[in-house]
């Protein structure tokens, strides 16, 4: 087993590299460079002498040549330096330790909630096939993966305000400082992001279950008297987790990138805002750093989906 | 069918590999789309939405009621009514014209972007599969590198290089579809490389590029195209979420995705026809692709879905 992880984690080192040179090269193909891409979009308000440019532009290490700069840029990264925000000047890595617990959360809860939704739906709806619940899921399925989870937040806030006159609370409260007060700003994402994930992992469960049903050991374990309920839950449950692992797996990179845009629906104070205000205002560090965050992120949840198949199927472990 | 048929070339069937006979090849086309919607009702409804969509694309200025840029300050935040059926926004333009018009974008960038993004994985993956060696281990590993980024990351790493605009949208899009068509259409490949008339190919000394090309090729057609489809949803996802964040098509242009940007914090009391009726035509244009994919994968090979999904 942990041959097979180091394994994993090995083959991770090149794509990690070719992350940071893409990301590089992508930051580094904006015409002129990113300090003239700031200074050309707000020639009226903010005007540098080009000697105040040539200034700035030493002071960020941009008069260097291109290898030397991705150095300096792995030098930062490796010893934890994210630079700072370009108009603000808040060291990014204050603003991650602020923001990226909210996400986090927002994305565990909303994985939770579609396993707790999807995973009992996707199983009932393969035992119970054609009767009318999985009709009615099934409608459901097919409706629920097609809404674009922001919209889906939008309307969720559209109901509360108008039914309720609530808005969800658009400050930064930790799960330590305030349960209630964050759960209130975090629960509603959570379901916007959830529902359509739980729908896939539904859609996953039903057809990975129905599988199942007709595997020989299925047979068996009826023939030799067990319960239906252990028969659901030990052999039929355990085999078609696998597929629905994978699922969640697959759906992860949807989930990330789906949160940026349910966070500014909600104006939720994350990482996702964070990258969304970086793009909008062309803070060249802040872009670079943060989707690096979010390259690194998906690859290290990618291995740790790895690793549980290798856990949860022992002939992955042997390949 | 009598043996001597089969056994000696038929010169009709020469004549119509040759030139298409345009009548039999719509009369193809015809029996063959009735047998889809024989085979899958539900698949047909989703073909009947885009075509629906379509017509409304094509001819948005003969359809839309309004001109869907005209600003009307007389008619601020209208609820629907007889005049507005779907209201006005906060600039007192037509939603439902809007919409319509919106169309229009979606379905340029969706079916512009598959296509772009598809035909590269297309001939990606039967290279990466066919050829093999150095080549696949090389350029699968780039491809490794762009699966490493959540597709919406990448696509807006890809507009804040390349700028907000139609053409940007579209191959940021195209772009984020190229890793997983490569993958899929490269473990077809690799299973069509196990068969006889590749290495019989071989033996006659038909070069790698004819057999790519006349025996690899038509082999993935199928496979392609129901990738293609399952697709669309996804581009439509991403261009209304990356308009929706401002990274996409530039206002005032009408995209369902920009026109959900900012709705609920223009006012005290939100409007809510601007929040429901864009959200819903996005939806309905996800819905009737994906029904629309599922059944063209089980109606084209049912043996994909182990590979997609």
């Amino acid at each position: 087993m942990s041959k097979y992880i180091l394994n994993r984690l090995l083959i991770a080192i090149p794509t990690i590299f070719g992350v940071t040179v893409l990301i590089f090269v992508a930051m580094r193909v904006i015409p002129g460079d990113p300090l003239q891409l700031i200074f050309s979009e707000s020639t009226g308000v903010y005007v540098l002498s080009d000697d105040e440019l040539a200034a700035a532009r030493a002071s960020l290490g941009l008069d260097k040549s291109y290898p030397l700069q991705y150095l300096d840029w792995m030098g930062d990264i490796l010893s934890g330096d994210m630079g700072s925000s370009f108009w603000t000047k808040d060291p990014i890595s204050a603003m991650l330790i602020r923001r990226g617990p909210i996400s986090a959360q927002i994305a565990v809860m909303a994985v939770l909630l579609s396993w707790l939704i999807g995973v009992p739906v996707g199983m009932l709806s393969a035992i119970w096939r054609n009767s009318l619940m999985d009709q009615l899921s099934r409608v459901g399925i097919t409706i629920f993966i097609a809404v674009p989870s922001y919209w889906l937040g939008l309307l969720i806030i559209l109901f509360t305000v108008l039914v309720f006159s609530w808005r969800p609370p658009i400050t930064i409260i930790q799960l330590w400082e305030d349960p209630l007060g964050n759960l209130s700003m975090t629960l509603l994402p959570a379901m916007a992001l959830g529902l359509p994930l739980a729908a896939g992992i539904a859609r996953f469960a039903r057809s990975a279950a129905l599988e199942v049903l007709y595997e020989d050991y299925i047979r068996t374990a009826r023939a030799k008297g067990l319960t239906d309920y252990l028969v659901v839950w030990r052999h039929v449950f355990k085999n078609a987790m696998l597929p629905v692992v994978t699922a969640t797996g697959l759906a992860l990179g949807g989930l990330l990138g789906g949160a940026v845009s349910v966070e500014k629906a909600f104006a939720v104070p994350g990482l996702g805002s964070l990258l969304v205000q970086g793009l909008t205002e062309r803070d060249w560090m802040m872009i670079q750093n943060l989707v690096l965050i979010y390259g690194l992120i998906y690859i290290f949840v990618n291995l740790i989906v790895d690793v549980s198949y290798a856990f949860l199927d022992p002939r992955i472990r042997y390949d | 069918m009598s043996h001597s048929k089969v056994l000696l070339p038929d010169p009709v069937d020469k004549k119509v590999g040759a030139v298409i006979d345009p009548p039999s090849f719509v009369r193809r086309m015809f029996g063959a789309t009735m047998r889809f919607v024989r085979s899958s009702p539900i698949g047909a409804v989703g073909l009947l939405f885009w075509f629906i969509m379509l017509l409304l694309a094509l001819f948005a200025s003969q359809i839309a009621p309004l001109d869907p840029l005209e600003a009307n300050y007389g008619a601020i935040r209208q609820a629907p009514s007889a005049l507005h059926l779907l209201g006005t926004d906060n600039l007192g333009r037509d939603v439902l014209s809007r919409i319509i018009y919106g169309f229009r974008i979606t379905l340029i960038v969706s079916l512009t972007s598959v296509f772009l993004g598809d035909l590269v994985g297309f001939i990606w993956g039967i290279a990466s599969g066919y050829l093999g060696h150095r080549f696949d281990l090389i350029s699968q590993r780039v491809v490794d590198v762009l699966m490493s980024f959540p597709a919406l990351i990448l696509a807006l790493l890809l507009l804040v290089v390349s700028g907000a605009g139609l053409t940007t949208v579209i191959i940021a899009i195209a772009v984020t579809r190229i890793p997983s068509s490569t993958r899929i259409i490269r473990s077809v490949v690799l299973s069509v490389n196990q068969n006889a008339y590749i290495e019989a190919a071989r033996c006659v000394g038909a070069s790698h590029m004819r057999i790519m090309v006349r025996h690899v090729a038509p082999q993935v057609v199928a496979p392609i195209l129901v990738v293609a489809t399952l697709n669309l949803g996804g581009a439509i996802f991403a261009e209304s979420a990356l308009s929706f964040l401002g990274m996409g098509i530039p206002p005032p242009a009408p995209s369902l995705g920009n026109m959900l940007g900012g709705v609920l914090a223009a006012a005290f009391r939100p409007p809510w026809w601007l929040v429901v009726f864009p959200g819903l035509a996005i939806t309905f244009a996800i819905m009737a692709a994906n029904l629309f994919g599922d059944a063209l994968r089980d109606f084209l090979d049912p043996k994909l879905k182990q590979r997609i999904d």
